[in-house]
């Protein structure tokens, strides 16, 4: 080994360390009981308890906001693949006037601040009496998630080689005919990835949520986290185990799908 | 040669069938959304009196925020959070890149390593940094005085300067490796045979550095820059569930500030104007995002 | 099977490329026409055009009698054959080949039947359940030609298909090509960049430049009797010797180097343009010893070709008079920084108008 490659390992040790530290700490703090939690902690579990486990799902229900984030997470998602999938489609594949600007407004919109449409959100869903619902979350979020599908997809689509879809034409297949049996399946990985990135995000998001959710049968993960916190006395075993427990979903899908994410991640940044 | 646009009448009403709903959904929940934004801000509209009605109150509620100490407070740590984490998050997700470059083993663990805490909700990130932080005798603590670095152990999070160091190394611990990423593929762009040519030229691994890497990594660290400033600039999350702005409005960025106006003291009319300070900065920035790199992205490849 | 017909047909893009400008063209039923270029031509934009891949701005595209200007491509009864071949990579050879039998609602058996028989002749049987990722190049280009063979189609519709091919193929498969028009007699259009290949191949050639046909004509009249500079330049290797020169009151023309030729029969007459371009093939110079022939010149390189020699030598003693390529017999001896004499073949001499570049009879 060269000294440069050794510095290099050095270092990636020192990102894997540094990554991995707080989830272990989570990890063993989510088994250690309420009481030992500040007490003189120390880097090896010393008693294990599934305390605040326990207590996640019987006193807390944590089920609920589990159940929220994955309706709105999965309706999210799946209204932004499949309209959002069709624009991608047009946008990276045909010919037509106001192309370039079309995709302008779609970037310009992804890099809009969430916190810049708050208030009108609000009141348009007060009027429509949306708020504290899950069509009154999913609406939201299309926001964000529709233009991140478009662009990820656009960028997928254009990976595919024109030509064919160009024989599938002149095989006598229509567009949409090619489209479905030529591109789709194609397509399919890059559809997949998207979709998790856009569940993630979703599953994710926390300002909307926050702001037009009301209680506890509406909010997701993420609120239900951030409000565990009590009047007097913060709950860090059981903040701790939700946290864990959000946690994991989120991390086993991108951990089954890195290639591809990573993919379409960085699919902007090395173009240009 | 291919590539143009128009002359197809059946191509193009086609595309526009497939384009509409997205664009509809687009118009309907962003753009419509932001209009009102702007129309609200120029209103006094405060939900707490309904009676004082809606009137339009013209450029009063900018007026005032420009008079408003919490309101510069809340850019100024806006801005100092923005500085302080791209500044970290470049510079380390740089050299984190350059050895990620070199083929190894184990690439398949740091690239999981890279992901998972990008991958995780920001509230998760921000409440392990807080437990670590937490009171005095919290982990960081017990480890900073066991390798005695500090003698007294500080309670972070009740004094304006020191809240700001978790804050800033719980996003630094989330988003680096992402930007590492980022610049990594730029990296692998970039044809080996250069570095050969350099080498056989003469150049030092510095001088292959900054006359081959750098200028060929120049789009992906803009790139990353900009994304990473527009996303800093936007900070809510983070601050929200770790320090709720606090001690007092010492860590509150303006998004928080916004919020705040919003949903807890409910004055539409401010918080809308408020709101649409912050779009217009991140508009400003992302215009330099296109102007710099989005020729490049919009461009038709058809 | 068809005739094809491209009448008055324009083609500019939105970015303002313009890539036809009113090419006529006329391809009977069961003819091999070779559209051969230079990349930019046009040739590319033409075969899309007949296959409704590209739609023109102006003009009319004919396949039998039939307008099909406005039709998309899958209402045109084509099968076209990319470059990049454009196999499906996740359906096997079979569902390649049944694809567009698929899409035209052919019966099931009918294209069992039909796919054995087009396996069968392009021996594609052992590779039939195999996706194109696993085939070899020439596997995957016969499968190309076979999903275009299976469709019995109007017209068939080849984009440089052979490029991808490494050389000793890319003549086997050149060959294959011949025979297979031979027996299926069908309507073909080919674009090629390779002037070679258009020569083998077509049953006439049209060669284009800049969104124009220069000329159409079968291949051994292309080469012998060029319609322009501009074709005489393209066709043929080693590339056509062509000379400026004016023409002296006295009849003579003066080119460089100190070549001067005498302008024979009907050319003295009053018609005759100030300016001539003469073509003349470097299988039609000889080399011989300085003092004699046409001109004197230089040796400048000695390129040993196997079968023969090409030489390039600059004329005039002093050789500033420009460059001539001429191709010589092996065991000629020809010392390079000599001074030799040449001597041009005047029965093969070609003349061109200066400036428009046209043939001159």
């Amino acid at each position: 080994m060269t000294p440069r490659s050794r510095w290099g390992t050095v270092a990636l040790g020192l990102l894997v360390l540094a990554t991995a530290f707080p989830f272990y700490w989570a990890i063993v703090s989510s088994f250690t009981p309420e009481a030992r939690l500040f007490e003189r902690p120390s880097l090896l579990p010393t008693a294990l308890v599934l305390d605040h486990y326990r207590a996640l799902f019987t006193e807390r229900d944590f089920w609920v906001p589990i159940r929220n984030s994955l309706v709105v997470a999965g309706a999210t998602t799946a209204i932004c693949v499949t309209i959002g999938g069709l624009c991608a489609y047009a946008l990276a594949r045909l010919r037509f006037r106001g192309k370039a600007p079309l995709l302008g407004l779609i970037l310009a919109v992804s890099v809009f601040p969430q916190i810049s449409v708050v208030s009108p959100l609000y009141l348009l869903l007060r009027r429509l009496h949306l708020i504290n619902t899950y069509p009154g979350l999913i609406l939201p979020y299309l926001t964000f998630a529709m233009p991140l599908t478009v662009w990820l997809l656009v960028g997928f689509f254009r990976q595919l080689p024109a030509e064919l879809e160009e024989a599938a034409m002149v095989d006598g297949a229509s567009r949409l005919r090619a489209l479905r049996e030529v591109i789709l399946p194609l397509a399919l990985p890059g559809l997949a990835a998207t979709a998790i990135l856009t569940f993630v995000y979703s599953w994710n998001e926390f300002l909307f949520a926050l702001s037009f959710t009301l209680g506890p049968e509406r909010q997701t993960v993420p609120v239900a986290i951030a409000l565990f916190r009590g009047q007097y006395q913060v709950p860090w075993g059981q903040i701790l185990a939700a946290a864990i427990v959000a946690t994991a979903p989120v991390a086993v899908l991108v951990l089954a799908f890195q290639r591809r994410i990573v993919q379409g991640l960085t699919a902007g940044a090395v173009k240009g | 040669m291919r590539g143009g646009e128009g002359a197809e009448p059946l191509e193009a009403r086609l595309a526009w069938r497939l384009v509409a709903p997205a664009l509809a959904i687009i118009l309907l929940v962003a753009l419509f959304p932001l209009l009102w934004t702007v129309w609200e801000s120029v209103h006094l509209h405060d939900l707490r009196m309904p009676w004082l009605g809606r009137p339009f109150i013209g450029a009063d509620n900018y007026v005032e925020a420009f008079r408003d100490a919490r309101f510069w407070g809340a850019l100024a740590h806006t801005l100092l959070f923005t500085v302080a984490t791209v500044t970290l998050e470049l510079g380390l997700g740089c050299v984190l890149a350059l050895a990620m470059n070199r083929a190894f083993r184990g690439r398949a663990l740091v690239r999981a390593a890279v992901l998972i805490p990008w991958a995780i909700p920001t509230v998760v990130s921000a409440l392990l940094w807080r437990f670590i932080f937490e009171g005095q005798a919290g982990i960081a603590n017990t480890l900073l005085v066991e390798a005695g670095i500090l003698r007294q152990p500080p309670v972070w999070f009740i004094h304006p300067g020191l809240a700001w160091v978790p804050v800033v190394l719980a996003d630094v611990w989330k988003t680096t490796p992402f930007v590492a990423l980022l610049l990594l593929a730029g990296l692998q762009n970039i044809d080996a045979s250069l570095y050969e040519a350099a080498r056989i030229d003469g150049a030092s691994a510095w001088r292959q550095f900054r006359y081959v890497t750098l200028p060929l990594l120049k789009p992906a660290i803009l790139v990353a820059l900009i994304f990473r400033t527009l996303d800093a600039f936007r900070v809510f999350d983070l601050i929200y569930v770790m320090t709720g702005g606090g001690p007092g409005t010492s860590t509150e960025p303006i998004a928080l500030y916004t919020f705040n106006s919003l949903l807890q003291n409910l004055r539409f009319g401010y918080g809308s104007a408020l709101s649409v300070i912050v779009f217009a900065v991140t508009f400003a920035l992302a215009l330099g995002y296109i102007r710099f790199l989005g020729a490049g992205l919009t461009e038709t490849r058809a | 099977m068809a005739s094809v017909r491209l009448a008055g047909v324009e083609k500019t893009y939105p970015n303002g490329h313009v890539a036809a400008r009113g090419i006529e063209l006329e391809i009977a039923d069961g003819e091999f026409m070779v559209l051969v270029g230079p990349s930019g031509c046009g040739k590319s934009t033409a075969l899309r055009m007949i296959a409704g891949l590209e739609t023109p701005t102006a003009g009319r595209v004919l396949i039998g009698e039939r307008d099909v200007t406005a039709l998309p491509p899958q209402e045109r009864d084509i099968a076209m054959v990319f470059q990049s071949y454009a196999l499906y990579p996740h359906m096997t050879v079979r569902e390649n080949l049944s694809f567009g039998l698929r899409m035209r609602g052919v019966a099931r058996p009918v294209i069992g039947e039909r796919v054995e028989n087009a396996a069968r002749a392009l021996g594609l049987e052992a590779v039939l359940e195999r996706k194109p990722g696993q085939l070899s190049g020439g596997q995957r280009q016969r499968v190309a030609l076979g999903r275009a063979m299976v469709r019995d189609p109007k017209v068939f519709l080849f984009d440089e298909p052979l490029s991808n091919l490494d050389a000793k193929l890319r003549v086997e498969t050149r060959a294959e090509l011949a025979r297979l028009h031979r027996r299926l007699k069908a309507t073909i259009v080919y674009v090629t960049h390779d002037q070679e290949e258009a020569l083998t191949l077509g049953g006439r050639v049209a060669v284009m430049r800049d969104g124009n046909v220069e000329q159409v004509a079968p291949p051994m009249e292309v080469y012998r009797r060029p319609a322009s500079v501009f074709v005489a330049g393209f066709v043929g290797s080693p590339a056509m010797n062509l000379l400026p020169g004016d023409v002296r009151p006295d009849g003579t023309w003066t080119g460089p180097g100190g070549l001067v030729l005498p302008l024979a029969g009907p050319r003295g007459g009053a018609d005759v343009p100030a300016r001539m371009t003469l073509g003349v093939r470097p299988h039609d110079v000889a080399i011989i010893l300085p003092g004699a022939g046409d001109a004197t010149a230089r040796v400048d390189v000695v390129e040993p070709r196997g079968s023969e020699l090409l030489v390039h030598l600059r004329l005039g003693a002093d050789g500033e008079g420009g460059e001539l390529r001429v191709v010589a017999p092996p065991e000629q001896a020809i010392a390079v920084d000599t001074a030799v004499g040449v001597r041009l073949d005047r029965d093969r001499l070609h003349w061109f108008d200066e400036p428009t570049g046209r043939r001159l009879e």
